[in-house]
């Protein structure tokens, strides 16, 4: 399967700037299906961004956030060419891992 | 109690005949195509004179700075981005019979989507893709997808962006039937429904750059250039058919069937007129 | 717009506000029976009907009729009468909404 992670993340030599957008239904529990049946709750607790080991960002996230969240940030470092690994889990314990290339 | 719906009988026609009593100048009853929507392009323009023709088919993107520069920053990472790549992929699977989209359509399904909706003279209608595609699907024994949902979505996303660029091109044959569908497109697009009394044009046309609610309105022109679209809304995709039933909805008309007549017919005169402006599909909105 | 058509816009939604504030506010004298809720019904759904062979159904008719459907299969069949009847006028609105668009569009069209 395809991941859900998509990742750009380009160095401009002082700072690295990364943007991801994950697939991800974050159902937050409350909303009811079309039978009426709430649709339970599933969503990512935790994003890592490592680079050379160390998180340079983490989230805590709960179900407010949307659906397919999309997430912009900056960190200082980060050479072109080195990788930068992303991975979630979720309030149901599946996970996903990438690794992408610095541009 | 009887006396309660004479009164209001009596009411209605009151007003009806208030109403008809207003002399309203009518536009010829043949429609001039060419003419109309050179002056629908205009009114556009007019209104709007910083926007360039072919940016109107961003929408509420296009109506002011703030907003355009949200537009940019989304492009870059587009919700609409896993659709896309799932209609890819269903798009190139064949069908159990062996054969695939690509063998109902001309040049293989790949950069046609500026193409439609067009006038079938064979069956003296409006075909539009979402239709098209569905009728290829029957046709080689699949079940048809749900014009609303994510399959018929995700479709036409991937047709939409092998169109990327290309001016819409809607035609209408030389053909009375034709130039009807047209008509009925636009009589539907003007026509006021449902409790809210709303047409499409109340929106669209008379208040674009607007808000209603927290929404910021779209014009008219165009409009259609960036379908199927990931809808921040809906927190999905969103179909051409799921946007015509639900507007209907909104306003508190029972939306018709997806594919009526009315709205094949809706699709062709609001395409024909944004004729020229290039396909930008498939997009985000708020 | 011009102000004739601005006037006659108001006078249109003042007179379907007079209307559905009647049938809303219906004085009862007796309670109402199943047969009466029953003919309420027809009528409305024989309106809402007419309206659909207009394509021009509004939802707000639907809710109302299914109102009606539950007030009366609670036993309540004054407020299913009350319902129906508003059914029956916000049907006979899209009805007549159907019927002078089919002229009023012009007035809105672009030229």
């Amino acid at each position: 399967m395809a991941s859900t992670i998509r990742v750009r993340a380009t160095s401009s030599g002082e700072t690295t700037e990364v943007q991801a957008l994950i697939q991800h239904p974050m159902d937050t529990g409350l909303v009811k299906d079309a039978k009426g049946e709430l649709i339970p709750p599933h969503y990512i607790q935790q994003l890592t961004f490592e680079y050379e080991g160390k998180n340079v960002f983490v989230a805590d996230w709960g179900p407010a956030v949307s659906k397919d969240p999309y997430v912009k940030f900056s960190f200082k470092g980060g050479k072109k060419g080195d990788d930068l690994k992303i991975s979630w889990v979720d309030n149901k314990g599946t996970s996903d891992t990438t690794t992408a290339k610095i541009q | 109690m009887r006396s309660a719906i004479h009164l209001s009988s009596a009411a209605l026609a009151l007003a009806a005949l208030v109403l008809t009593a207003v002399p309203i100048a009518v536009a010829a009853d043949t429609p001039d195509p060419v003419g109309e929507a050179r002056a629908f392009q205009k009114f556009f323009t007019d209104k709007f004179p910083k926007v360039k023709l072919e940016d109107f088919v961003n929408g509420p993107y296009s109506m002011n700075e703030d907003m355009h520069r949200q537009w940019q920053d989304k492009e870059q990472f587009p919700p609409y981005d896993f659709s896309l790549e799932a209609g890819k992929e269903m798009f190139s699977k064949p069908f159990k019979n062996g054969k695939s989209y690509a063998d109902c359509f001309a040049n293989q399904g790949i950069g046609i989507r500026q193409n439609y909706p067009y006038f079938d003279e064979k069956e003296g209608k409006v075909v539009t893709l979402e239709l098209a595609l569905n009728r290829c699907r029957e046709a080689n024994g699949e079940a048809p997808f749900s014009y609303v949902k994510d399959e018929m979505a995700a479709l036409t996303a991937y047709m939409a962006f092998t169109s990327r660029g290309k001016p819409f091109n809607i035609k209408i044959p030389d053909d009375p039937r034709a130039l009807e569908a047209y008509q009925n497109g636009k009589r539907y697009f003007y026509t006021r429904r449902g409790q809210l009394n709303f047409s499409c044009a109340s929106c669209h046309v008379q208040n674009p750059g607007e808000r209603i609610r927290a929404e910021v309105l779209a014009p008219a022109i165009g409009i259609l250039n960036a379908m199927p679209i990931y809808r921040s809304e809906w927190g999905g995709m969103g179909t051409i058919s799921r946007r015509f039933t639900t507007c209907n909805s909104q306003i508190r008309g029972v939306p018709l069937d997806p594919q009526s007549d009315e709205y094949r017919d809706v699709e062709y005169y609001l395409s024909y007129v944004s004729n020229g402006l290039p396909i930008s599909g498939p997009g985000a909105r708020p | 717009m011009s102000i004739i058509r601005k006037a006659a816009r108001f006078k249109f939604t003042v007179s379907l506000a007079t209307v559905l504030l009647i049938a809303g506010s219906a004085p009862v004298f007796a309670a109402a029976s199943d047969a009466d809720f029953k003919n309420a019904y027809a009528a409305a759904e024989a309106a809402n009907k007419e309206a659909g062979s207009l394509r021009n159904q509004w939802t707000t008719t639907s809710a109302a009729l299914a109102a009606a459907r539950k007030a009366a299969e609670a036993g309540d069949f004054d407020k299913a009468v009350a319902s129906s009847k508003e059914a029956e006028a916000l049907a006979k609105a899209s009805i007549f909404q159907a019927i002078s668009e089919k002229e009023a569009w012009k007035a809105m069209e672009i030229r």
